[in-house]
């Protein structure tokens, strides 16, 4: 199973409640994934040459304050945006120096994402107590995404929840189930992607993370997956602008979409999206196999 | 002269009523039912609305549904008015399930008779296994429609996806539009008088007075596939 939620705001009305919005549609698909939940949420962008990072430890009651006293004085930082397990940077130099320097002095850490605007949070548990802990309501963001995790190819972990994060200020999260993701992952490490468990979901997030660097778009990424992937999948993908939905050509994995004039929405099943303010007279489709379906648009934030 | 006495709908609404008071409340009406006409508002897409009837009642729903809205139903007569999720009127055995909106997958799964009639379009596997209900879409429906459809009618106004009537069995399809690709075992065959008449009656059974007859091809099994051989390997 798992569920998904997606939501991009067109509206400043619904930016400035989008956090409580997309806890609202994580809570209606607990059911589908009781096991772990997570979010991405797009929001205050960093400055140029900036690099929005987020954070876990696995060790509660981190010190993220001294962590961020030596971010200072190596590049210049702000105060840490603490999350219960999760705290988010901006740190004053590239993603690429910021990672590296992390992994020397701070191996204890994952990097959840990297980029401008991108902050993922996610963790084991139910979702009703990981919307509580990361208090999603008082957030606000120009568009997110939203996952519910019922394990089926790997251990129930935070590093088995999604989203995954899958180069800068891009994530993937995914309902269904891959079978080939043993031999991809065996041919992603040879071209040089890096995988932290044995989870299917974490490798369709190599796999885009590598067309990406190869030089495709996201959509050329997305349809290439319909070649390459073999299993069952809805996915969906955040970008800065927005997002995208793919589903493979068999599509057993549900997913609907709905659109007001403040609003869009896509989610494993309308339940999630009938919480959200004028749903019930949203325009409303259901996205067709093997067929990339993206959003971008300048969102009000 | 006798009037007849007006009929009192009964109004349920989900927001402050569980879905398995309303059910159950649904289930135990007598024969005749009393009330003999519901409304159901709010239902939010909550899954299994109105599944299992067995008596000849009327049901409204004002707005969209989950999963296996009117499922197993029999005598009962359930319209919605929005759309619908998966397993719409799934193994429906007798009765009319009617939809102003979209429906998902699955629509009619392994119905055995009644109507599931949809005026929007109906996603992938509209019909399989269906094994006698007849179902009218006024839209398309998706890919893998009448998967193994064994019994009944599947009429089409709009387009089907792709593999239509895969590894049919006695089920009649008849198509308006276009047929993306027929699947393993599944023909057109001619459409003689006797078709026409049943698909005239199906259209006006489902509303669609306004839709032509003659404008539909008819598919069917080839049954070539009842029974394995050899020389159908490559059907598959």
């Amino acid at each position: 199973m798992c569920g998904i939620v997606g939501l991009f705001s067109k509206s400043l009305a619904v930016s400035e409640r989008l956090g409580e919005h997309l806890g609202d549609m994580l809570l209606e698909m607990s059911d589908r994934g009781p096991d772990s939940a997570g979010v991405a949420l797009y929001r205050t962008p960093a400055p140029a040459g900036s690099t929005k990072v987020s954070l876990h430890s696995a060790e509660p009651g981190y010190d993220w304050f001294t962590l961020h006293a030596e971010l200072e004085e190596a590049f210049g930082s702000t105060e840490p945006d603490v999350r219960a397990s999760h705290a988010v940077f901006v740190v004053d130099v590239a993603a690429a120096e910021l990672q590296q320097w992390l992994r020397e002095r701070r191996p204890e850490l994952r990097v959840m994402s990297a980029g401008s605007s991108l902050e993922i949070y996610k963790e084991a548990g139910p979702p009703r107590d990981f919307v509580t802990r990361f208090a999603l309501a008082d957030v606000q963001a120009s568009h997110g995404l939203g996952h519910t995790r019922m394990a089926t190819e790997s251990a129930v972990t935070t590093d088995g929840s999604h989203p995954f994060w899958t180069g800068l200020d891009l994530c993937l999260v995914h309902n269904g189930s891959l079978s080939n993701h043993n031999w991809l992952r065996t041919n992603l490490r040879r071209e040089g992607i890096e995988f932290e468990t044995e989870n299917d979901s974490e490798v369709a997030a190599g796999y885009l993370t590598w067309r990406l660097a190869e030089g495709d778009s996201l959509e050329q990424a997305l349809e290439s997956c319909l070649g390459v992937l073999d299993g069952f999948y809805t996915f969906a993908v955040g970008t800065a602008d927005g997002f995208a939905v793919l589903r493979d050509p068999i599509s057993c994995k549900p997913a609907v979409m709905a659109e007001t004039d403040d609003w869009v929405a896509m989610a494993s099943e309308y339940r999630a999206i009938a919480v959200l303010p004028g749903a019930a007279d949203a325009n409303m489709w259901e996205p067709a196999p093997a067929t990339v379906y993206s959003w971008e648009r300048q969102p009000v934030a | 002269m006798t009037t007849a006495s007006p009929v009192t709908v009964e109004t349920v609404d989900l927001d402050t009523t569980s879905l398995r008071e309303l059910n159950q409340r649904l289930h135990k009406l007598g024969d005749p039912p009393d009330p003999s006409a519901w409304r159901v508002v709010n239902p939010g897409g909550r899954h299994a609305i109105a599944v299992g009837l067995d008596s000849p009642v009327e049901v409204d729903i004002d707005g969209h549904v989950g999963y296996y809205c009117a499922g197993m139903n029999k005598h009962a007569t359930v319209r919605v008015h929005g759309n619908c999720g998966v397993g719409l009127a799934e193994n429906i055995m007798s009765g009319s399930v009617i939809v102003d909106g979209n429906a998902s997958a699955s629509a009619g799964a392994t119905g055995r008779g009644g109507l599931v009639a949809i005026h929007g379009d109906a996603s992938s596997r509209c019909g399989i296994s269906m094994k006698g209900a007849d179902i009218v879409v006024r839209g398309s429906v998706g890919h893998m429609s009448a998967f193994m459809a064994q019994k009944g009618r599947l009429v089409v106004c709009g387009d089907a996806g792709d593999g239509l009537g895969d590894s049919i069995y006695e089920a009649r399809l008849y198509v308006r539009g276009s047929v993306a690709s027929l699947g393993a075992d599944c023909i057109e065959k001619e459409m003689r008088g006797e078709h026409l008449l049943e698909l005239r009656e199906l259209l006006d059974s489902a509303g669609l007075a306004d839709v032509d007859a003659t404008e539909f091809r008819r598919y069917g099994s080839a049954r070539r596939l009842y029974n394995f051989h050899v020389d159908n390997a490559g059907a598959y």
